[in-house]
């Protein structure tokens, strides 16, 4: 299969990227690892006029601890998360994602900021990011704004972000001393999108739940919090009664639709499923100082 | 301002298989047709061409890419290694004495591949285990071995490099 033609770019500098991206007034798109767009273009559902290449462009591939969170700069590959350290523990839903994404092979093209662009609602960073209260940091030729990913992420392919704009980083807040968190996924097998996903992340204090993330992928016409469940959850003790009724509150918060991986009903069920496991395995994370996955 | 004539071609410069090359490609072009078509290397097979089989799985910089799902232009000044470049002047590579010996292939569609990826996994670890090994070829899919020997290839060419042979 072959795209359609197109110009190519490939900047060192950010702002030559910028510049590039307003010359041509939303007709050009930002290739990163590409592992989405480039099969895009090729069954031309895209087909952009221009091709800006961010990967030769200096500093945008930092993982590292920020202040007590995170930064996850535009050219973080998944393969990077997967082998990475800092990943474990408190950001345990973070790490528990990053083996799960497609297959080997396209995780070492991959980007996290990529996949939060591209916000296919099969996406799996967008629920464990969205669980862990991720921020969106975007840089545009008028200068640089910070979006919280649930207001970020629109609809299924759609984000805030607008066409002179580039995401260059994904910003995770310090999830306090006591933490844990993992990703649970079903998946036919390997490569395949999610049939269900459920991204946890909970932070304690003094044993009690100071915040519970609960999001899901694949079933809903975007990464989608669970809000209700995790309203469940906040100030209580996170007993077995508790972690049931969060359960099920999200269960009932899914929008499956059936297809081939699964009825509506089943999926349903898999939510539940998974958000009682990954309640359990966070919650015990956290307790043991930081883990779940 | 206005756009200028689209400039929709570029002269690119790639290592491959240790000789560089350098062609004047369509931005279009895809790694994968580069290598066959420009370059004459049909040892990377295409298989699903949706980046669902790994059959086109190449190395660049030393990395195991899938080649339909990156564009030559992207490529330049990096090195990429393909099946052509496993054979050495003293003969075949482990991976490839391995599925030699293993029977690690009956079709030979995604050997190519499935030797590449496996190449990239042995420079990290010499001494895989079962099941890292089949995490690490888990991108790459095999329709007439059900993985088996394609494991014990694995297992035979690790040995072998251990060994230094």
């Amino acid at each position: 299969m072959y795209p359609a033609t197109f110009e190519y770019f490939a900047p060192t500098s950010l702002a030559e990227a910028l510049s590039i991206l307003d010359r041509y007034e939303g007709e050009a798109k930002v290739l990163a690892g590409g592992q989405s767009l480039i099969p895009a273009m090729k069954l031309r559902v895209v087909a952009p006029a221009a091709l800006v290449d961010i990967n030769r462009i200096e500093d945008l591939d930092t993982l590292a601890a920020n202040g007590g969170g995170l930064r996850i700069g535009a050219l973080v590959r998944h393969k990077t998360c997967e082998r990475s350290t800092l990943l474990a523990g408190r950001y345990g839903v973070l790490g528990a994602t990053a083996p799960q994404v497609s297959d080997p092979i396209v995780r070492n093209r991959g980007t996290v900021c990529g996949s939060i662009a591209h916000a296919d609602p099969q996406g799996d960073w967008g629920a464990s990011l969205l669980a862990i209260g991720a921020d969106v940091v975007v840089q545009g030729s008028q200068g640089e704004r910070t979006i919280a990913l649930d207001d970020f992420l629109q609809g299924p392919f759609a984000t805030v972000l607008q066409p002179g704009e580039i995401v260059t980083e994904v910003r995770v807040p310090d999830p306090g001393p006591s933490a844990g968190g993992t990703y649970l996924k079903l998946e036919r097998k390997v490569g395949d999108f999610a049939t269900a996903a459920v991204a946890v992340h909970v932070t304690l204090d003094d044993g009690v739940v100071a915040k519970a993330g609960i999001a899901f992928t694949g079933v809903g016409p975007r990464n989608a919090r669970a809000v209700e469940a995790e309203q469940a959850l906040a100030g209580k003790e996170p007993s077995d009664d508790a972690i049931k009724n969060a359960a099920r509150i999200a269960a009932g918060e899914a929008q499956p639709w059936a297809d081939h991986r699964g009825s509506v009903e089943y999926k349903r069920n898999v939510v539940r499923v998974f958000t009682e496991r990954g309640l359990r395995a966070a919650v015990a994370g956290a307790r043991s100082g930081g883990g779940g996955s | 301002m206005a756009i200028e004539a689209p400039v929709v071609t570029r002269t690119i410069t790639v290592t491959v298989n240790g000789k560089a090359r350098t062609a004047e490609v369509e931005n279009r072009l895809l790694l994968v047709h580069f290598l066959r078509e420009t370059l004459a290397l049909t040892g990377t097979h295409i298989g699903c061409d949706t980046t669902s089989c790994g059959a086109c799985t190449v190395l660049l910089d030393g990395v195991p890419v899938k080649s339909c799902t990156a564009f030559a232009v992207q490529a330049d000044g990096m090195s990429i290694r393909t099946v052509e470049g496993l054979l050495g002047d003293a003969g075949l590579h482990p991976i490839q004495q391995g599925f030699h010996e293993e029977h690690g292939l009956q079709c030979g569609f995604c050997t190519p591949g499935m030797m590449l990826t496996a190449v990239a996994l042995l420079e990290e670890n010499p001494d895989p285990s079962d099941e890292e090994i089949r995490w690490a070829i888990s991108g790459n899919v095999c329709r007439c071995t059900g993985y088996q020997n394609i494991v014990k290839a694995v297992h035979n060419a690790a040995a072998r490099m251990r060994e230094g042979s």
